[in-house]
């Protein structure tokens, strides 16, 4: 069975974001994820009566507490609802949003919760992680996020130089969204005239990536709600229509028992799927924004191509000529992206949640000052799994 | 019984977990123990809308939604068992070694029964309804184990 139009149309009608940091001791989790909770039912003018299923999600045991959405009841609003659990990795964030809207246009919800958190500096993401690698027998996925294969990448491909200054320009652009959002976690005020030294002076974490190029962990929640056609125009004169999203798992970063390895990477072939079932020739132009899972100012770099579909030194020529800036022709992430802020799981919500509020308008200081209708969210996970988002202003197509 | 599969030379390869962790009690969790610590009082919140006091402390009324943070009534230091088990195992996360009494206690004042020690008292004279009181612990930890135990009214 392949892919089929949704059975109705589904619309985002709330959105809400904690301020994410480093540090969350004034709240529990529980505490913490109704904080977003409330933003968002606010932001819908809603009550939790009007919620019939709550969605929650974050990184498998990166808090080591089991089952955490049980605990999480005393300030998800899940008491008395439909609920599920959902843990898919990086990507969680995405795939909440994903089963938002599946279970919104499959008509068994009207209006769905999604709820994304994590409270990293609780737990221990290593142990979390590095525990699913054994390099040695059959599991030779990659583990953790450090990797400066990419860098290794750009670098024999343009050049160190020019791939090092793609690599800090994309950096130091995030760096200044991050400055305008204000729930970001780090935002330094970087100047451009900072460039050659950062780029000598950040401590190094493997080969070409820097301290400064990866994102940080973070603490923080992110809700956003869905609900069916009908229900949204009841709720908001400003619902953000959910067009399409795409999931996709095809690739390893080593091979896995010797398994096929694809020319095309995942995040290719899912934009690649995703445009052509939505009849998308030129996504570069079809877009007005895009807020992408990032996790480093390498890969950010690198997967402007995969994305956007661009063949040579495309990509690098947006980052170059400052194009993917909040007023440039692309702009990405005008919230500072993941590299401003990573509460894994919510991290991939975020993006979809910055993404709606960029078409509604009512982003905030980094609301792009030019009409936002089609908007893209990336999220992210390992081993490489790709999920994409697609939100519309108007309901047209 | 006959075997269904066949595990003959088929090998386990052993692996190993480590799962360190802290848990932020939040500013309500720590007013709670702050309250045990210095002033040997137990503290709940209410809900003015549900009627009910809460404790443990929560921030938030997880019926109707209502934010709780402010609302601390102080609960008296004694109350009565609603139900216990008796743990028989002992391990490195579990607060006594075994065998030792958990009970769930509704202090008066408040709605909800907290969890804690029983001690003081055999398993077999433990019934569900026994009035208990709260006994403070002489060194203080900053954790729920401020209160040692809990023993029956004498």
């Amino acid at each position: 069975m392949g892919y089929r139009k949704k059975n109705r149309h589904v619309g985002i009608v709330g959105v809400g974001e904690t301020k994410f940091s480093s540090h969350r001791e004034d709240v529990n989790q529980a505490e913490m994820i109704h904080e977003a909770v409330r933003q968002a039912l606010d932001d819908a003018n809603l009550t939790m009566d009007a919620v019939d299923c709550v969605v929650h999600g974050n990184m498998e045991l990166f808090e080591m507490i089991h089952q955490p959405d049980l605990w999480h009841t005393l300030g998800s609003g899940s008491y008395g609802k439909e609920a599920f659990r959902l843990t898919t990795g990086g990507t969680t964030g995405g795939t909440l949003a994903c089963s938002g809207d599946n279970l919104a246009a499959s008509g068994m919800y009207d209006v769905v919760m999604a709820i994304g958190f994590e409270k990293l500096q609780e737990g221990h993401t290593t142990g979390g992680i590095t525990n699913m690698a054994d390099p040695l027998w059959a599991r030779k996925l990659q583990s953790g996020a450090l990797t400066d294969s990419t860098a290794v990448k750009l670098i024999e491909e343009f050049g160190a130089d020019r791939a090092r200054r793609a690599a800090m320009t994309y950096r130091i652009i995030m760096d200044k969204h991050a400055c305008l959002n204000p729930n970001s976690h780090r935002a330094f005020g970087l100047e451009w005239d900072q460039m050659d030294e950062l780029m000598e002076t950040s401590p190094p974490l493997i080969g070409d990536l820097r301290l400064i190029h990866m994102c940080s962990q973070s603490d923080g929640a992110c809700v956003v709600i869905f609900a069916s056609e009908e229900k949204a125009r009841e709720i908001t004169d400003t619902p953000v229509w959910v067009r399409d999203h795409i999931t996709v798992h095809r690739e390893e970063t080593l091979n896995l028992c010797n398994n096929y390895y694809p020319t095309d990477t995942t995040h290719r072939f899912a934009a690649e799927k995703l445009y052509e079932r939505n009849g998308i020739t030129d996504p570069l132009e079809y877009f007005d924004v895009f807020e992408m899972y990032d996790p480093s100012a390498w890969w950010g770099t690198d997967w402007l191509k995969e994305f956007f579909l661009l063949a040579g030194d495309a990509h690098l020529k947006l980052v170059e000529d400052k194009e993917i800036m909040i007023d440039g022709k692309m702009p990405i992430n005008p919230s500072g992206g993941v590299i401003a802020a990573n509460p894994i799981g919510a991290t991939a919500l975020v993006r979809v949640a910055e993404a709606a509020k960029q078409i509604r308008g009512d982003a905030g200081p980094h609301q792009i000052q030019k009409p936002v209708n089609h908007a893209l969210a990336s999220a992210f996970g390992g081993t490489m799994w790709t999920v994409l988002t697609m939100l519309e202003k108007e309901l047209n197509w | 019984m006959q075997k269904t599969v066949d595990s003959a030379d088929a090998y386990v390869i052993d692996g190993k977990l480590a799962l360190p962790y802290s848990y932020f009690a939040g500013r309500v969790g720590s007013t709670f123990i702050t309250a045990l610590r210095d002033s040997r009082q137990i503290l709940g919140v209410r809900c003015e809308k549900c009627h009910k006091v809460f404790v443990p402390p929560r921030q938030t009324c997880e019926k109707c939604m209502a934010d709780l943070r402010e609302n601390w009534v102080t609960v008296e230091n004694t109350g009565e068992v609603i139900n216990f088990t008796v743990v028989r195992y002992s391990d490195r996360h579990l607060p006594r070694e075994a065998p030792y009494i958990l009970a769930m206690i509704k202090l008066d004042g408040a709605d909800t029964p907290m969890v804690h020690i029983l001690d003081e008292v055999k398993s077999e004279d433990v019934k569900a309804g026994m009035r208990v009181e709260a006994v403070y612990s002489e060194n203080t930890t900053s954790t729920i184990l401020d209160i040692d135990h809990f023993k029956p009214v004498s």
